[in-house]
């Protein structure tokens, strides 16, 4: 007996490309801003060394200037241009948080999703890792691991991950404990896929969401860990124009406020940046009312 | 003599608890030919899906499953996993209740079942194997498979995912299949779609097919023998005829009982009273003696073996007291 059948709506099956473009049209308007501001800074860290501005590392006038027309952010206390200074500062931690997130992504969700798919012994030495590491402030935790290999933004780097990885192992486990019990994951099985082609082609591609997210909330608070190592001395070594370095200047001379403003508004508008955008993914990406 | 296709005997599954292992499957036997569909029916928490579960090892580690469960003569229980792979998807196709959640939401239909089919013909060109499962998606009279093949199974209604699902369990051309209530997700006009349809392929390609299933309309149509299970065990086994038209135990009678007649006016549903018991609290001796309306002293001190009394199989220490409830009849018209 062959019956009629009505057919659903049919669509083409690829979809990827326009993805990301209906992704940022769906963000709140607060998510379009926080993408608007971190475009303008990934953008500024790509193009600064060829924009008309003062040189970063030399004397740009009289020290201690207040704002001016010549100088928008006035000059600190080496007669160095802050504008141009905060600007350049984007070249700096950009790339930084950059690297020290899907440092922490990569290593964070490998580790998480052998504890949570395997379990057993491999669970137990993975997962007690990560209370041991998360059991220590953060940031005390990255001074003494920047402290130990020393000042530089490659040690404060790698001080970073170590301090942030152990969040995605546990993000990256809880998830993959969820979706390991769907029914795909059985049929998969039941269809004869191997252990790992079950967790790499049925698992981990549905696991991803909260990681996402986390990761874009994450960016702000990794450049804001980087400017307080280099607040304290432990991250970019002056004279380079960094952020936390230059808060850590202006602090010294506190009547000159516009030497910290420059740099402290960098690091907000990164921070608050990204906490929009990462709370207009979730609310597009992260819906628990079964959309 | 080839040994049957599939032969069960003394299948027990447990899970470890508090008090001790529970028993989830108490020793079953079953036995199937190619080409024969098998139903098994009974209540959920009967045990029935545990039981096929145990034959795949697709039970959580900690089940304790023993026994011998025989496919064309090779033993299946305690077998080594990497060999297990090439009997799952290769020589036992299975299908799942929820043909939503049994497919991986993020890849599509087409790739699902190339997957299918590569995983077990290593050798395969991509190409090729895109083909075959579009010829698959043909077989299971899915309209426009070439289009289907790149949709994902969202895009997909409820009656045209089952037949994408069977079209991949079938992919590697199994000898047996487990249908474990391959309809009760869909509604009742697709139902009786799908489950022609799967008589259609398991006659033309000679599977041996065991249909799991709670609804006893749709092994009456589709069955050669029936098994109803209770507390983990088999209470009556036979052919479906003998089962439907002679049956004996208490529990069979309740469950033909239950069903509304189309004959005759149904102003109240019958049901059984009490409800199935746990597997943590088996009752003592017969575990339907608890519900049974004929259940004697001597019901509560030992537990019934099945044996053969009249037409059927039946564990009931009182079978041979019950007359054969023969008013089954217009069961089958429900199907």
């Amino acid at each position: 007996m062959m019956t009629k059948v009505s057919n659903p709506p049919l669509t083409p099956g690829r979809r990827h490309l326009n993805g990301l473009a209906s992704i940022v049209r769906r963000l709140p308007l607060t998510g379009k801003i926080g993408l608007a501001i971190l475009t303008f800074w990934a953008f500024t860290a790509l193009t600064v060394q060829f924009w008309p501005l003062y040189d970063p590392w030399a004397m740009a006038g009289r020290r201690l200037q207040a704002p001016s027309l010549t100088h928008w952010l006035g000059t600190d206390a080496l007669g160095r241009d802050v504008f141009t200074r905060t600007l350049w500062g984007s070249a700096y931690t950009i790339p930084i948080a950059l690297v020290v997130v899907s440092l922490a992504v990569a290593i964070g969700s490998v580790v998480g999703a052998l504890a949570g798919y395997f379990g057993g012994w491999t669970e137990t030495i993975f997962m007690r890792a990560v209370d041991v590491t998360l059991s220590f402030p953060p940031i005390l935790l990255a001074m003494t691991v920047a402290a130990t290999l020393g000042p530089g933004l490659p040690n404060a780097a790698v001080a970073m991950v170590i301090v942030w990885w152990p969040i995605y192992a546990r993000l990256m486990r809880a998830q993959v404990l969820e979706v390991r019990t769907r029914e795909h994951v059985e049929a998969a099985i039941a269809g004869g896929a191997g252990r790992m082609r079950v967790l790499g082609v049925h698992i981990l591609p549905l696991c991803w969401t909260p990681t996402l997210i986390n990761a874009t909330m994450d960016f702000g608070q990794v450049a804001l860990l980087a400017a307080s190592l280099s607040f304290v001395g432990l991250g970019a070594v002056p004279p380079d124009p960094e952020w936390g370095s230059m808060i850590s200047e202006g602090a010294s001379k506190f009547y000159s406020w516009w030497i910290a403003f420059g740099p402290g508004m960098a690091i907000l508008s990164i921070v608050l940046a990204t906490s929009f955008v990462g709370d207009g993914l979730r609310d597009i990406f992260d819906r628990r009312d079964g959309q | 003599m080839t040994p049957p296709l599939l032969e069960i005997t003394g299948l027990r599954a447990a899970f470890p608890g508090l008090d001790g292992p529970a028993e989830a499957v108490r020793g079953v036997d079953f036995r199937l030919e190619a080409g024969k569909v098998l139903g098994i029916v009974g209540e959920s928490g009967s045990g029935k899906s545990v039981a096929m579960m145990a034959l795949l090892q697709l039970l959580p580690e900690q089940a304790i499953v023993s026994g011998s469960a025989r496919l064309s003569g090779q033993e299946l229980i305690g077998m080594k996993s990497a060999q297990m792979r090439h009997i799952r998807g290769r020589r036992i196709g299975c299908i799942f209740q929820d043909p939503l959640s049994a497919f991986n939401p993020v890849l599509t239909i087409g790739a699902q079942i190339v997957e299918a089919i590569r995983l077990h013909d290593r050798k395969i060109g991509r190409r090729a194997a895109w083909d075959a499962a579009e010829q698959l998606l043909v077989s299971v009279a899915i309209p426009q498979p070439s289009l289907r093949m790149g949709q994902y199974p969202h895009e997909f209604s409820g009656g045209m995912r089952q037949r994408a699902m069977i079209a991949m369990a079938l992919a590697n051309k199994p000898d047996l299949l487990i249908a474990d209530e391959p309809t009760t997700a869909l509604d009742v006009t697709v139902q009786a779609q799908i489950l022609d349809l799967l008589k259609r392929l398991v006659q033309e390609q000679g599977i041996g097919m065991v249909l799991i299933t709670h609804d006893l309309g749709v092994v009456a149509g589709m069955a050669d023998d029936i098994a109803v299970m209770y507390g983990g065990r088999v209470v009556e086994q036979g052919g479906v005829e003998a089962v439907f038209y002679e049956t004996r135990h208490p529990y069979t009678r309740g469950l033909i009982n239950a069903m509304p007649k189309l004959d005759r006016p149904t102003d109240t549903l019958v049901a059984i009273d009490g409800t199935p018991p746990s597997i943590w609290a088996r009752p003592p001796g017969c575990s339907f003696a608890p519900r049974c309306t004929f259940a004697h002293q001597q019901c509560t001190a030992s537990d019934p073996q099945l044996r053969q009394v009249g037409a059927t199989f039946t564990a009931c220490l009182r079978a041979d007291d019950l007359a054969p409830m023969p008013d089954a009849r217009d069961a089958r018209g429900v199907a």
